[in-house]
């Protein structure tokens, strides 16, 4: 177990270190960024200045080395548009979409996975047809376009919802439920899949042979072993509702750090939107190194071995 | 009749019947047998022809679709079909207990022996982890597997094939059952070890006082270990009696060819050709008409067409054939 | 003179059918493949027939009737069966066009990122080794990026058009190829005919192309329809936010962006694109995982 932890840390670390150089090149796919910051009406000594200010004079591996070391140390510079450090920006921002993600992961999971066990429990029954029709349509839905069907409907045909902004809790409550949906099908369908091999497999005989009650067969033999890789699925979908979210916050107008991601990327303020990334990236790396560990820790054949 | 005395279970009339898209699939047709205490059945015959069916419908194990019938079903004076399942699950594990053909994948991977063991006991009696704890020892020293006290904490997977299944023997015991079932308990494991698995049934249920119904397709298993044989085939018992009755005078043609294609150390000359039964089980979908042993046997006539009667030889000794059993040992050594 | 049956059943009945009508009658039995097919199948018939089908050229901006409901509200017309967008131009004929878009877009992404990944994973999991090892570490990578903010933040960079969603997504879209032919590719490999034709001299593109390709098609197709649904929300998404496709381009999420600033009173500007992504994207699915339960029903899930 603990070799296996240390592979993965390293692997970690590699990846991270990976992706910090494709965020930083992002910076030069327009070419010269001294001239995609200065814009349009700026004269050549304004470039000049400006590259000299921000360091782009400099070699190539200088500027990453210099830009890596203080991304270590958590200084990201400044944004260009809101003319504060985008470390506090991010800050700021960050609370609130953590708490739409633990709210939508919540959400994902309170609906999908009772669903997918009963669906696996009684197949092609009512509610085994009824958890997969709920998974094509979620997989089919577009999230903008659910989040805005939404608003029509409970933002203005019965106003109990707001539609934007993000101050009280019911204005979480929308993008909770389209963010949430959006991650479903996976889980509903990983769980039930999961659990249909558990309950044909032999174990699960010998338990009922042994004469246990349905309640301990099922909970304490068959979901024990099916939730394995839903555990892990769930960390790494919170990776991925991480980048739903940019979508949902931005529609909702709910100031989170997604909505920051699309504000600061359609200004160009390339420090900030750098700064996320990079932030993004290393959670997901974080919770797919997480996942791995749960999984590993919950079948004793790999923490025993 | 005396709850201490008379057999240990009764089976009249056994059915299994399971609903397809093409038809009822009959896969057990009416079997009847008993099996006295601390007596082993050994139920044999191919695959296919509905043994282990038996053994699960007799634990109420069937899957969902599949549908059991039974005139009479008598565990210990204690009438079976009459119970829920509820009281169903009540008996199961501990008057009546299973184990099964793979061990590997018999027991569950995320939790200890010890775990597994205990609850089994624990299940049905109200008795403290400290006391299920010890009996589980107990029982695991009985199997033969030593330094019982730590194996509790391992989990399966740290565990050889033969090992498991020696577990699964254990747990079968926890609760001291009064009929164990064995559904080809040692086909998947090395032969050595099949060897000393048997071995130690046979030990546990001298000690035990148990009923036991083995399973198999193995006729060496059968010679080791039955008291009784019951031969089935194609969903029916075609031939019952006490394994050496069975074996030195085979009554069924099935049973003849069965025999037929095994070298006998000894007995069957050098180069011969081994035997073989021609042809292929019938389809047990629907109805099957006549004796179901017709299309391939060498002895076929019109009266076959009906369904044959289960004769009686003597009391325990029965064929489901026709043919006169007298001259059952002149058909043989033309088969032979 | 009467034909006496033999009583015997006739070769064919013994045969049955072949696996080529097997699979045809698994396939339209199936009741997702043909509904998603048959939907697709409108879809594309739309898209190729656009110039025929739209009532009015889909770019036309008719000032003076601008945001007319569509027919079945008070106020609609025949003249403007979906009504009128924001600027005046017909909606059902820039819904029709639309469909071109999505499709196309949708094709060449998943074509792009399909060769890429399929190279990739084939690779990985025929050679092994150190190629196994650096294809690998590369999925991981991918998937450590969060595809939507790093489309954003490129196409923001060079500046949005079709040609340039196609290229990203098709670049960023090949992870599920590469894991999902790398493990088919690993599972073929072993098998045995793949050793017969190693034993026997055959030049390993051969091999690839002849014995493994064939084997590891029908995954190949499941990942490509799910892909292609993938890459046709993706550019619904970025067209939305502004960095997508650009307008005047009929995209569908390019309609629901313009449409959004008058939901309070006329919703269905964007139902009407949203519920033709929806149904386009609904389609992809069922015929994709119709295909994968014809061919490979173990995968299911």
């Amino acid at each position: 177990m603990l070799v296996y932890t240390a592979k993965r840390i390293v692997l970690a670390i590699l990846v991270a270190l990976t992706i910090s150089m494709l965020v930083f090149s992002l910076l030069y796919l327009s070419g010269d960024p001294a001239t995609a910051l200065a814009g349009e009406s700026a004269t050549d000594a304004d470039i000049e200045k400006l590259r000299r200010d921000y360091g782009f004079d400099r070699p190539v591996w200088v500027q990453y080395l210099s830009w890596l070391g203080n991304a270590a140390r958590g200084e990201f510079g400044t944004s260009l548009y809101f003319r504060l450090p985008v470390s506090e920006l991010i800050l700021e921002r960050l609370p609130t979409t953590m708490t739409l993600g633990v709210s939508a992961m919540s959400f994902a999971v309170l609906l999908s996975i009772p669903l997918g066990v009963l669906a696996a429990m009684y197949p092609n029954s009512l509610i085994d047809r009824s958890a997969l029709f709920l998974a094509v349509v979620g997989q089919a839905m577009p999230s903008f376009w659910f989040a805005l069907m939404l608003i029509v409907l409970f933002a203005f045909t019965w106003p109990v919802l707001p539609a934007s902004g993000s101050d009280s809790w019911a204005h979480f409550v929308l993008p909770t439920v389209v963010l949430g949906y959006y991650a479903t099908p996976a889980f509903m369908r990983l769980t039930r899949t999961g659990m249909l091999d558990v309950l044909s497999s032999d174990y699960i005989r010998t338990a009922r042979a042994k004469g246990l009650r349905p309640a301990s067969v099922l909970f304490k033999h068959a979901l024990r072993n099916a939730i394995i890789p839903v555990v892990s699925l769930a960390a790494v979908q919170f990776g991925f509702m991480l980048g739903g979210s940019v979508i949902i916050e931005t529609v909702f107008a709910l100031h989170g750090a997604g909505f920051l991601a699309w504000e600061s990327i359609s200004r160009s303020d390339f420090p900030t939107v750098q700064a996320i990334l990079l932030l993004f990236s290393l959670l997901y790396i974080v919770l797919t190194f997480v996942a791995d560990l749960l999984n590993a820790w919950l079948d004793p054949r790999i923490r025993v071995g | 009749m005396n709850e201490s005395e008379g057999p240990s279970l009764e089976v009249e009339n056994l059915t299994v019947s399971i609903p397809l898209a093409e038809g009822t699939l009959r896969a057990v047709r009416g079997i009847s047998f008993q099996v006295a205490r601390g007596e082993t059945l050994c139920i044999v015959g191919e695959s296919g022809c509905g043994k282990s069916l038996t053994s699960l419908a007799l634990m109420g194990l069937l899957p969902a679709k599949a549908v059991r019938g039974a005139d009479r079903l008598v565990l210990h004076g204690r009438d079976l079909t009459a119970l829920s399942e509820r009281q169903m699950s009540d008996v199961r594990g501990e008057s009546m207990a299973m184990i099964f053909q793979e061990p590997m994948t018999s027991l569950n991977p995320a939790y200890t022996i010890g775990n597994q063991l205990e609850e089994a006991l624990r299940r049905h009696r109200t008795l403290g982890r400290g006391e299920a704890r010890e009996r589980a020892i107990y029982l695991l020293e009985k199997v033969g597997i030593t330094a019982a006290a730590s194996r509790l904490q391992q989990y399966p997977h740290q565990l050889s094939g033969g090992l498991r299944q020696r577990v699964m023997i254990a747990m079968a015991l926890m609760c001291g059952p009064d009929l164990l079932i064995c559904d080809e308990p040692t086909t998947a494991l090395d032969v050595t070890i099949q060897a000393q698995i048997l071995h130690l049934l046979r030990d546990l249920q001298r000690e035990f006082n148990m009923a036991i119904i083995l399973i198999t397709h193995d006729l060496g298993v059968v010679a080791r270990m039955a008291d009784r044989v019951a031969v089935m085939y194609a969903g029916q018992i075609v031939e019952t009696g006490t394994a050496a009755e069975v074996f030195a005078a085979p009554t069924h043609p099935y049973t003849q060819g069965l025999l037929q294609c095994i070298p006998i150390p000894g007995r069957t000359p050098r180069g011969e050709h081994l035997g073989s039964i021609p042809g292929v089980v019938p389809s047990l979908i629907g109805e099957i008409a006549g004796c179901s042993f017709a299309n391939r046997c060498p002895h076929a006539m019109p009266a076959c067409q009906a369904e044959p009667p289960m004769r009686d030889l003597a009391p325990g000794r029965m064929v489901r054939c026709v043919l006169d059993p007298a001259g059952a040992a002149a058909r043989q050594a033309e088969m032979a | 003179m009467s034909v006496v049956s033999s009583g015997l059943p006739s070769a064919q009945e013994i045969v049955g059918p072949t696996p080529g009508q097997r699979l045809r009658r698994r396939i339209f039995g199936h009741r997702g493949i043909v509904l998603g097919g048959v939907i697709l199948g409108i879809i594309v018939l739309m898209a190729v027939l656009a110039p025929l089908l739209a009532p009015y050229d889909p770019y036309e901006q008719i000032l003076t009737a601008r945001i007319k409901p569509p027919v079945w509200y008070p106020g609609g017309t025949w003249e403007h069966v979906l009504g009128t967008d924001q600027v005046g131009r017909d909606y059902l004929s820039r819904l029709i066009y639309g469909a071109q878009i999505s499709l196309m877009i949708g094709l060449f992404a998943a074509v792009l990122s399909g060769i890429i990944g399929t190279a990739m994973g084939v690779a990985a999991g025929y050679f092994g080794g150190r190629v196994d090892l650096v294809v690998t570490f590369l999925i991981t990578c991918r998937l450590s990026l969060p595809v939507i903010l790093v489309s954003l933040a490129v196409v923001a960079v060079i500046g949005g058009s079709l040609e340039v969603v196609i290229l990203v997504l098709g670049l960023l879209l090949w992870d599920r190829y590469a894991v999902v032919m790398r493990a088919s590719t690993l599972q073929v490999r072993s098998l045995d005919f793949v050793a017969a034709a190693q034993t026997t001299g055959c030049s390993t593109w051969h091999i690839l192309v002849s014995e493994i390709l064939p084997n590891v098609m029908n995954q190949l197709i499941v990942v490509a329809t799910l892909e292609f649904a993938h890459a046709v929300l993706l550019e619904a998404a970025l067209s939305f936010l502004g960095l997508g496709v650009q307008p005047p381009l009929p995209s569908w999420g390019l309609m629901i962006a313009e449409g959004r600033n008058y939901i309070l009173f006329d919703a269905w500007l964007i139902a009407i694109p949203g519920l033709a992504l929806f149904t386009l994207l609904l389609a992809v699915n069922l015929l994709g995982d119709g295909v994968r339960d014809v061919t490979a029903p173990e995968n299911r899930g």
